[in-house]
């Protein structure tokens, strides 16, 4: 049964890891695909090969963690066929199509673990194409991957546990963060304390962050949201709103982001049911507590199916390979059940954790409403927001894959990974619609652009009955 | 040693740490640019200037957004007309890419 | 239970291209129009195909219809109030060989009397006007009046047109249950109505057959599904809209600037939903690249497929039913019912109102299919 059975993992991050892992503790030797050139996903990805700092530079308080998650996949590589540098952009038939340097091929499985991870979830605004604005994750990326700072004078505008993170890493990396632009508000954090203690040392790192950055004088602004960054070629000053009224502020670079979306169109190509989850308002594919998908045989694991972190996505990658190899009644480890309990335990109490951080940091209030026309909201069709009300109002669209054919938004390079969660309210705004009832912009291949293949077994002199169109 | 102070800064990126990586040559629209071994391609652009590409439709500047492969927003294409994701490309030497020009 | 009635002149299922245009052609008529959709109008076929305006290519009978069709294209910003991106940019059939080549002489030949303007010319002639075309072009056809357009926009700019001229849309609605009687038709729908006409259009599309069946007509349909692809925005090289004689690809570039590409075939996930299929992808970007040389650093950002209706010999069914009175078909179109498809809504409301067309299209007739026939087991079109 083991020699036919073929594990493949898609996702290189924590969770991907410690399901590899677990895998390999049963004596299976999973493929495990890894869009990156190094493994640890995004939180903790690994500096080029020449850079010198230290795990507790890199990471900070993840440090352990880091090194831990790490150190796994490394003591692994023998035991697993590590594809990095591989983009899966498709899947049909059992088999998964990948490009590796500007070639593709398929890769067959009989058991796939999906561990796509996550990227930024940004509401746009007026600006936000201007050089000097990036993504809040883009930001850490900068620093932890590429030693830079985003600019000179940086604002951090957004919320989400993140937005103190980075500013805070910032800071101490010696860049110059002029201020911190937070929807939330402070009451709202206070209040969301009782739940945000289920994860204490996750809290503790969070309420870390702002601490360090008043104690230093970083103006933190509370109830604050970035309306217009201004500049002639690049950012020069951010204009943002409470209150008290407008204000402005001088820099050059701005880091933005509200919280964090889930990479699933894998799981929507695979064919993955998908659910509108209330907790984190927005669609995931469904998964039962041990990551089982509504697919046989397909499993999810990390933020790629529900956003909850690091910790829950080790939990997860690994209570997905135990699943696996339950579900194939492969040879299971004395403490199997007892370990199975305790994941499912601890991503419970994780998402208690997640419901206090929802309370805890919340999107500008009315988003949609006080968008303006005029701000881009489809970066890549450069489709704004008044295009968007226009073509609701014009055509009748109520759904989110309607708009998108009618206005273009989400028809660009990233398929609507920047603007899917702004098009969506606002949709769901103008038309005066719950975020569900819009739908979600559907998955389809390829999953990031691919190039034209000049593959050389394909003949092409051959001809089919398919006639013009 | 790559070196950038606050006064002669053209750049949108800032090196704070890892400065000691060696030296690599690259050209950004036939000039000779300084690159460190370890940057991406974004990096080696955007700590010069502002901009790496332009919006098809409205010819405006962009520098990238994500820094993850995720928004497309930083492609760049080389000379011979390859095109490469820049924030997921590492740097190689004598790489000749083709940019927006820096404006004054 | 409640169940509210409804009546009307005409009622119509199938909301793509040829059951929206009907709708509107028939309120011109002054006839009151029902039309059901069980999705959003032109979210199928009408919605999703490569998006060739073309004559050029059609069999000679479809050649009144797309003739009748070219007409009414030419006046689609005032009937739906927007371009929609058609533009007639021209259509060239490419030649790979000599023997294709001949093979475009004949047709040239065979439908001089309908007067496309076809003009014949080498690929010598051909890469002088057209540089980005590549060698592999021996010759080509070229119809300067066929286009392209945004299927995307097209079709249910339709549907809104027909809405505002007065026409009740039903989407998001299933026709459950369908049977005629002295009194006329009868149909139920998921949402609870009952709807009387004394007329039906069958403009189910790929589906169609299954209403065919409902009133004892059987034909032989099956479903086939292209694959699509489409590029980032690209800068604009190529006026034209590409076809290639003997099969292949079909290529076009929209005015941003995407070049939309097609061919081969992709497979069902299920009877609602298609995909593109991992070879045809391949095959399509291949043979793209053999005869474009310009998209060699281009990138596709997404693939796509639908659902077409086939019949045997991949012409459509206009017309009369064979058993029920009062029921008219106009589907089946193999893949190519786009450009034809406002003109197809035209005959079918002369057909309603007054029995009779003035386009001929005996030809297309059901009865052709008169022999109950059982399983089929050939398919369109099998990659090689």
């Amino acid at each position: 049964m083991t020699q036919s059975l073929q594990a493949v993992i898609v996702g290189a991050g924590p969770a991907g890891i410690r399901a590899a892992q677990t895998l390999v503790a049963h004596g299976l030797r999973p493929i495990v695909i890894d869009e990156s050139a190094r493994w640890g996903g995004q939180i903790y990805r690994q500096a080029p090969h020449n850079f010198t700092r230290s795990s507790k530079q890199l990471y900070g308080f993840d440090a352990p963690k880091a090194d831990a998650v790490l150190s796994a996949m490394d003591a692994l590589l023998s035991k697993v066929d590590y594809r990095p540098n591989t983009l899966v952009w498709n899947a049909e038939g059992g088999q998964l199509d990948v490009l590796f340097e500007g070639s593709t091929s398929v890769i067959d499985y009989t058991d796939l673990i999906v561990a796509t991870g996550a990227t930024d979830r940004i509401l746009p605004f007026k600006g936000w194409t201007l050089p000097g604005v990036f993504s809040m994750g883009g930001a850490q990326v900068a620093l932890k991957f590429q030693g830079c700072a985003i600019g000179q004078k940086i604002v951090f505008a957004g919320t989400g546990p993140l937005l103190y993170l980075v500013a805070y890493q910032y800071a101490k990396a010696g860049a110059n963060v002029v201020a911190v632009i937070d929807s939330s508000h402070f009451s709202q954090q206070v209040k969301a304390v009782p739940a945000l203690l289920n994860q204490a040392m996750v809290f503790a790192k969070g309420v870390y962050s702002l601490a360090w950055l008043k104690a230093h004088g970083i103006a933190i602004h509370h109830g604050a949201t970035p309306i217009e960054v201004k500049g002639a070629q690049s950012v020069e000053k951010l204009i943002w709103r409470n209150t008290q009224g407008e204000h402005q502020i001088d820099c050059d670079a701005v880091a933005t982001g509200y919280g964090l979306r889930s990479e699933s169109q894998l799981a929507d190509i695979l064919g993955c049911k998908f659910v509108f989850s209330n907790a984190e308002n927005s669609w995931i594919p469904e998964k039962d507590l041990s990551g089982r998908s509504t697919l046989q045989h397909v499993y999810l694991a990390g933020d790629g199916a529900g956003i909850q972190g690091a910790d829950a996505a080790e939990w997860a990658g690994e209570l997905a390979g135990l699943a696996l190899i339950e579900d194939r009644q492969l040879k299971q480890h004395a403490k199997h059940s007892t370990r199975s309990h305790a994941l499912a335990g601890y991503l419970q109490k994780r998402m208690a954790f997640g419901q206090g951080l929802n309370m805890a940091f919340q999107d500008p209030p009315n988003w949609a409403r006080q968008t303006t026309d005029d701000t881009v909201i489809c970066r890549c069709e450069e489709i704004t927001a008044g295009d968007i009300r226009q073509t609701a109002q014009s055509t009748g669209a109520q759904d989110l894959n309607r708009l998108k054919a009618m206005c273009r938004v989400g028809m660009g390079r990233c398929q609507g990974r920047m603007c899917g969660p702004a098009a969506a309210e606002l949709l769901a705004d103008c038309t005066q619609q719950s975020i569900v009832k819009v739908g979600r912009l559907r998955g389809q291949a390829p999953i990031k652009p691919i190039p034209f293949l000049q593959n050389p077994t394909v003949k092409t002199m051959s001809c089919d009955a398919k006639e013009d169109e | 040693m790559s070196q950038h102070t606050a006064k002669t800064h053209n750049g949108q990126l800032v090196r704070l740490v890892e400065l000691n990586r060696k030296s690599i040559q690259i050209f950004i629209n036939g000039e000779a640019t300084e690159a460190l071994e370890g940057d991406t391609l974004l990096t080696a652009v955007l700590t010069h200037q502002k901009a790496i590409r332009q919006a098809e439709f409205s010819h405006s500047d962009r520098a990238g957004f994500c820094l993850m492969g995720a928004c497309q927003d930083c492609w760049v294409a080389t000379e011979d007309g390859t095109r490469l994701r820049s924030c997921s490309t590492l740097v190689q030497a004598n790489m000749r890419l083709v940019t927006p020009k820096a404006k004054p | 239970m409640s169940i509210s009635s409804l009546s009307c002149d005409v009622a119509i299922v199938g909301g793509g291209i040829v059951g929206c245009s009907a709708a509107l052609a028939l309120r011109k008529l002054g006839k009151s129009v029902i039309l059901i959709e069980r999705d959003l109008c032109g979210s199928r076929s009408s919605g999703v195909n490569y998006g060739g305006v073309r004559r050029q290519g059609r069999s000679l009978i479809q050649l009144p219809l797309a003739q009748r069709a070219h007409a009414i294209w030419e006046k689609l910003p005032e009937i739906l109030g927007s371009s929609c991106e058609y533009t007639r940019s021209g259509h060239l059939k490419i030649a790979r060989s000599d023997a294709d080549l001949a093979s475009l002489i004949a047709y040239q030949e065979k439908a001089e009397p309908f007067g496309l303007g076809l003009q014949i010319y080498s690929g010598h002639q051909l890469r002088e006007l057209y540089p980005w075309l590549s060698e592999r072009v021996v010759g080509g056809s070229l119809c300067a009046e066929d286009g392209h357009a945004n299927p995307r926009l097209v079709s249910p700019a339709f549907a809104r047109a027909a809405s505002q001229a007065g026409a009740q849309l039903m989407e998001r609605t299933q026709v459950i249950d369908m049977a005629h009687s002295n009194a006329g038709f009868t149909l139920q729908t998921s949402t609870g109505q009952v709807i009387k006409a004394p007329v039906l259009l069958n403009c189910a599309g790929a589906w169609a057959s299954f209403v065919a069946e409902k009133f004892n007509e059987t034909v032989p349909m099956i479903s086939a599904h292209p694959t699509m692809a489409v590029t980032e925005p690209l800068p604009n090289f190529m006026s034209l809209s590409l076809g290639v004689e003997g099969g292949g690809i079909y290529a076009r570039q929209a005015h941003r600037g995407n070049c939309v590409i097609g061919g081969s075939r992709g497979f069902a996930l299920d009877e609602l939903r298609a995909r593109p299929s991992r070879e045809a992808i391949q095959l399509v970007l291949a043979r793209s690249v053999e005869l474009l040389p310009q998209l060699k650093h281009a990138n596709i950002i997404r693939t796509w497929s639908g659902t077409e209706g086939y019949l045997p010999d991949h012409e459509p069914v206009i017309g009369p039913s064979r058993t029920t009175p009062g029921l008219f078909h106009g589907f089946g179109f193999a893949g190519a019912g786009f450009q034809i498809g406002p003109a197809v809504g035209e005959v079918l409301s002369e057909l309603a109102t007054q029995g009779q067309t003035t386009t001929p299209i005996d030809g297309f007739s059901i009865s052709r299919f008169s022999r109950v026939l059982s399983s089929i087991t050939t398919t369109l079109g099998d990659l090689p």
